[in-house]
């Protein structure tokens, strides 16, 4: 069933389509035109700061669906991936005197623009290697236990930060990152950040899916399809899922550095449990096996808890902000008992039905969870 | 006439299972096992249910640990092997309990079958590299090959389980065969086919052993079974009890007695 | 190195020697902070009692598993609802003795949460029963967010407190002996556990419901075609599940204040310590409970507090690693199919 024509470059058009919408989007925030701010607009909701917040867990995302969506496997621990990428690009690119690397190697941090872009590749390695040594034994389990092993995972890495002393800032964190630069050009204000920050996750997108529809994503549909058949074909699974799993986390890595030199402060706060969990409802709720379907769920969860904390405030008296949690239980649990292929297959159902409404037999979207009865 | 020795093996003997024998905990599902496989024959595993014909198949796959004895494929020891490794030796399989993949196509789960005639990675897929690109191609072509050696290209777009039954099981033995394997284990193929479905496996059997690919059945059908294997060795409670051509076992008074007690049982 | 680790005296031998070398370094680090045996039985009876919580947790763990294959993440939620109902009904303004007021407390504690468990059951689960497996953590997870998000609403993010059983008041009574100071409630908490050891041995061995629990898991299939109604087993599990965590709640609660997002971390601990038990055997997640409690206890107290979290992870990955069927050794293989 090779595509033939256009269809052929089906992904990459539609990366070009999205990366259309992406620039207009900050055009007009660039622009104003009439003097409208996208907090005008909405009320304060979303503004450009959410925009580049999205973009960032969006490269996240998109690799944490490769990995459950497409391998069948479960991480709840990538928030601790995305805290080695942060981590470490905040440590190798801050001169403050007495932390971080100073400690240890005064001077040895470089100062030349190149400088941070060279640390985010070397977050890269460092965490696909941990990834990589982590991963081969923690791959062999299956469902929750890999679920449990990947927690633990992203839970020692978050308390090591945490009680890194003056190496890691413990509690306080690494401040005073840099701000990226290519040579002179510096990635500052927020707009040129904007656009550097979604040019990474549209080319991050755009490589999954690649990925997703080439033989390699093949190999990894047919493990989630059956792994018996999948062995029996010739699919080494213990090599597919480790090499997706790394590539998940180099993703995350490279979104923790966007966010460090973003932030400008690095603290252990968001790289905790909750952290991972907000990544997986996000992944969940965008459609796991939907790589098109990671912007949407960061977007939407963002969005939800903006509003909640927005509205609720006024609502219930003396609402801190934090009852968006409960509303997000509830949410998650009803999407998952409802549409738990997210909403992005629930997206390409209703698309299928605009083009077909009268056809009786639709084919499938064939990119989705296949239902196990237990 | 029974060659189930450790010395001389014949030139032609593609697989050679010996003193095979698989424990399930306090269950002894294969006892001592031995039997060969020729190259190039069709031949057959049959015997009454839980006789551990499947145990059979899953220790030669290496998807199941062996408790003892030995699995020699091409002369080469493969027990303890993985299951891809296995596969990419030339030898592959289908599933009494069907395992076509049911979130693909039928070409794409035929396409899977060539993946290891293929070999491009995660870099040449993400980054579209032309190479890449090329194999996918040829990919795509082979298995729709395959599909029409089996009567399935019609069908190649369809979700695999939108298949009727009887072709899910035959797609399975296109995706099997698109490994191209030179050793191919088919489990209870016929399983729940009628009787023109079962003709066309007949008939598909002979034209897979035509290209030069040995055939081991387990089956239950014996009228199938006696019709297209050219010897059989017949399994009870984990033991051989008999071993030869179709007419030596359909005579055999173990075979008869295992299958039907003391009744004289008609095959033909 | 996993060539190495196939023979299985190689096991043996590697497992002792790690044990040993473990030892030396903890003695080790003791000795660099002046320890001397006093200090370390402190930390173990310590560490015992928070261990026996875990064992409480981990039981409901198992029984869940066992019944219906799911992992409940709601279970912490059991363990913090049970808590805070309890305290909640002890500073009610009633005409009562204060003794009789904490005994109501503690049963209102675990009916409630009972109850709860088995709404949480019928609502989210039932509905789901036949999802992925994917799909059915990501709701308990769900069921979790909700239970800490009422809590942060209807009690605030204080801490709060409950009386200890033996002196009815928040100052516990202390047992002493040659240096080694016990909390009264540390007795408490190993007597509950105690009891309700041998209560669940009574209902599994020796009533018909506990027996058509066991069958479900053992074999569903079977149990069903022996009239067994597997929907109201899962219920059931829930239900237990929810009381055994509660009771860990109620029973901890004197010693560690109750707030509303306790129930996350000694959720986690109680499912490492019933993967400790192979998830699957009960002695197993009793034994996993109280080892990880001392182990997390000795080691936190030879290096640094802030530590103790790590090294419950740690055990966790060592034993996923390299024993996934548990300590006991659950079903044949355990966790890798």
């Amino acid at each position: 069933m090779q595509r033939e024509g256009w269809r052929r470059h089906q992904i990459s058009i539609g990366i070009g389509v999205f990366a259309i919408v992406i620039f207009l989007l900050g055009w007009l925030e660039m622009a104003q035109p009439m003097g409208f701010e996208f907090s005008d607009i909405t009320g304060g909701i979303v503004t450009f700061d959410t925009l580049i917040r999205v973009g960032l867990l969006t490269t996240v995302v998109v690799g944490l669906n490769m990995l459950m969506g497409h391998a069948g496997q479960i991480s709840l621990g990538q928030a601790g991936f995305y805290a080695i990428g942060a981590y470490v690009s905040a440590i190798m690119t801050t001169k403050a005197a007495n932390r971080g690397i100073n400690v240890l190697f005064p001077g040895a941090i470089g100062e030349d623009w190149w400088w941070p872009w060279l640390m985010i590749l070397a977050g890269m390695v460092i965490t696909g290697g941990i990834a990589y040594l982590i991963g081969r034994p923690v791959l062999r389990l299956k469902g929750h236990y890999l679920a449990m092993g990947t927690l633990g995972v992203g839970l020692i890495i978050f308390v090591l930060f945490r009680e890194g002393g003056t190496f890691t800032g413990a509690a306080d964190g690494v401040g005073s990152v840099p701000r990226l630069s290519i040579g002179s050009f510096e990635f500052w204000p927020r707009d040129r950040y904007y656009f550097l920050v979604w040019a990474v996750a549209l080319a991050v997108m755009w490589l999954s899916l690649n990925i997703v529809n080439s033989r390699v994503g093949r190999g990894l549909r047919a493990i989630e399809g059956s792994e018996l058949a999948a062995q029996t074909m010739g699919v080494d699974i213990e090599k597919f899922k480790l090499q997706v799993f790394v590539l998940s986390t180099v993703y995350a890595s490279i979104a923790g550095s966007l966010y460090a030199h973003y932030q400008t402060l690095v603290n252990p706060t968001p790289f905790g449990f909750v952290g991972s969990l907000d990544l997986v409802i996000m992944a969940a709720l965008g459609g796991l096996a939907s790589i098109w379907g990671a912007p949407f769920g960061v977007a939407i969860v963002y969005v939800i808890k903006e509003v909640l904390r927005a509205r609720l405030s006024t609502l219930l008296r003396g609402a801190g902000g934090e009852h968006e949690i409960i509303i997000f239980g509830v949410l998650l649990v009803l999407i998952m008992i409802f549409m738990p292929q997210g909403l992005s297959y629930a997206a390409g159902r209703a698309f299928a039905w605009l083009r077909n409404p009268s056809r009786r037999e639709r084919e499938e979207p064939l990119d989705r969870l296949p239902e196990k009865a237990t | 006439m029974l060659a189930d020795s450790g010395g001389g093996v014949a030139e032609n003997t593609i697989l050679e299972v010996q003193d095979l024998t698989k424990q399930f905990g306090g269950l002894l599902a294969l006892d001592d096992l031995s039997f060969e496989v020729k190259s190039g024959e069709i031949f057959s595993i049959i015997g009454p249910n839980g006789a551990g014909k499947t145990t059979i198949f899953n220790l030669i796959s290496g998807v199941l640990s062996t408790t003892g004895g030995e699995i020699r494929f091409q002369s080469k020891v493969i027990n303890g092997l993985k299951p891809h490794v296995i596969a990419g030796l030339g030898l592959s399989r289908t599933f009494q309990n069907l395992q076509v993949f049911n979130n693909m196509s039928v070409l794409e789960n035929v396409m899977v079958g060539r993946h290891l005639q293929s070999a491009y990675g995660m870099i040449s897929a993400g980054l579209r590299l032309p190479g890449g690109q090329r194999e996918e191609r040829e990919i795509a072509d082979r298995a729709m090959e395959h599909l029409a050696f089996v009567g399935l290209d019609s069908m190649a777009a369809m979700s695999a389980s939108s298949l009727p039954f009887g072709k899910q099981r035959t797609l399975e033995i296109a995706r099997a065969m698109a490994t191209e394997p030179k050793l191919l284990l088919l489990d209870e193929p016929g399983a729940g086919l009628n009787r023109p479905e079962k003709d066309s496996l007949e008939d598909l059997v002979r034209r897979i052993r035509e290209r030069g690919v040995t055939v081991v059945l387990v089956e239950h059908d014996m009228a199938f079974v006696m019709g297209i294997a050219e010897r059989i060795i017949v399994l009870d409670y984990g033991e051989k009890i008999a071993d030869g051509t179709p007419d030596e076992v359909q005579k055999d008074p173990k075979v008869i007695a295992a299958y039907l007690g003391d009744e004289q049982m008609h095959l033909m | 190195m996993q060539n190495i680790v196939r023979t299985r005296s190689a096991r043996i031998g590697a497992t002792v020697a790690a044990m040993v070398l473990l030892v030396a370094v903890v003695l080790y680090l003791g000795h660099a902070k002046g320890f001397g045996a006093i200090q370390y039985v402190q930390l173990v009876l310590d560490g015992i009692r928070g261990g026996s919580i875990y064992a409480l947790i981990a039981l409901g763990f198992v029984v869940v598993f066992n019944v219906t294959g799911i992992i409940n993440f709601a279970q912490g939620g059991f363990v913090m609802s049970g808590a805070m109902l309890a305290v909640a009904f002890n500073n009610l303004d009633l005409p009562l003795p204060p003794a009789l007021q904490l005994a109501l407390a503690v049963v209102f504690g675990v009916a409630g949460t009972t109850v709860i468990g088995a709404l949480v059951e019928r609502l989210t689960i039932f509905p789901a029963r036949h999802s992925h497996t994917l799909t059915l953590i990501i709701i308990t997870v769900g069921v979790y967010i909700f239970m800490q998000g009422m809590a942060l609403l209807v009690w605030g993010a204080n801490a709060y407190n409950l009386p200890a059983f033996s002196s009815l008041a928040l100052e516990d009574q202390i047992l002493r002996s040659g240096g080694i100071m016990l909390k009264a409630q540390s007795l408490w908490i190993w007597g509950t556990l105690a009891v309700v050891l041998v209560g669940l041995y009574f209902f599994f061995e020796r009533t018909i419901l506990g027996k058509a629990l066991r069958a479900c898991a053992i074999n569903r299939r079977a149990a069903e075609l022996m009239g067994i109604n597997p929907s109201r087993m899962s219920l059931l599990s829930f239900a237990m599940a929810a009381a055994l965590g509660a009771i860990g709640g109620v029973v901890l609660s004197p010693a560690t204040r109750p707030i509303y997002d306790m129930g996350l971390k000694l959720g986690l601990k109680g499912f490492i310590a019933a993967i400790m038990g192979g998830m699957v055997s009960s002695p197993g997640a009793v034994v996993g409970g109280i080892l990880l409690g001392v182990l997390e206890n000795v080691a936190a107290g030879v290096t640094r507090a802030g530590f103790k979290d790590i090294f419950a992870f740690v055990v966790l990955i060592l034993i996923l690693l390299f024993r996934p069927q548990g300590i006991i050794g659950g079903g044949e293989r355990g966790v890798e199919q």
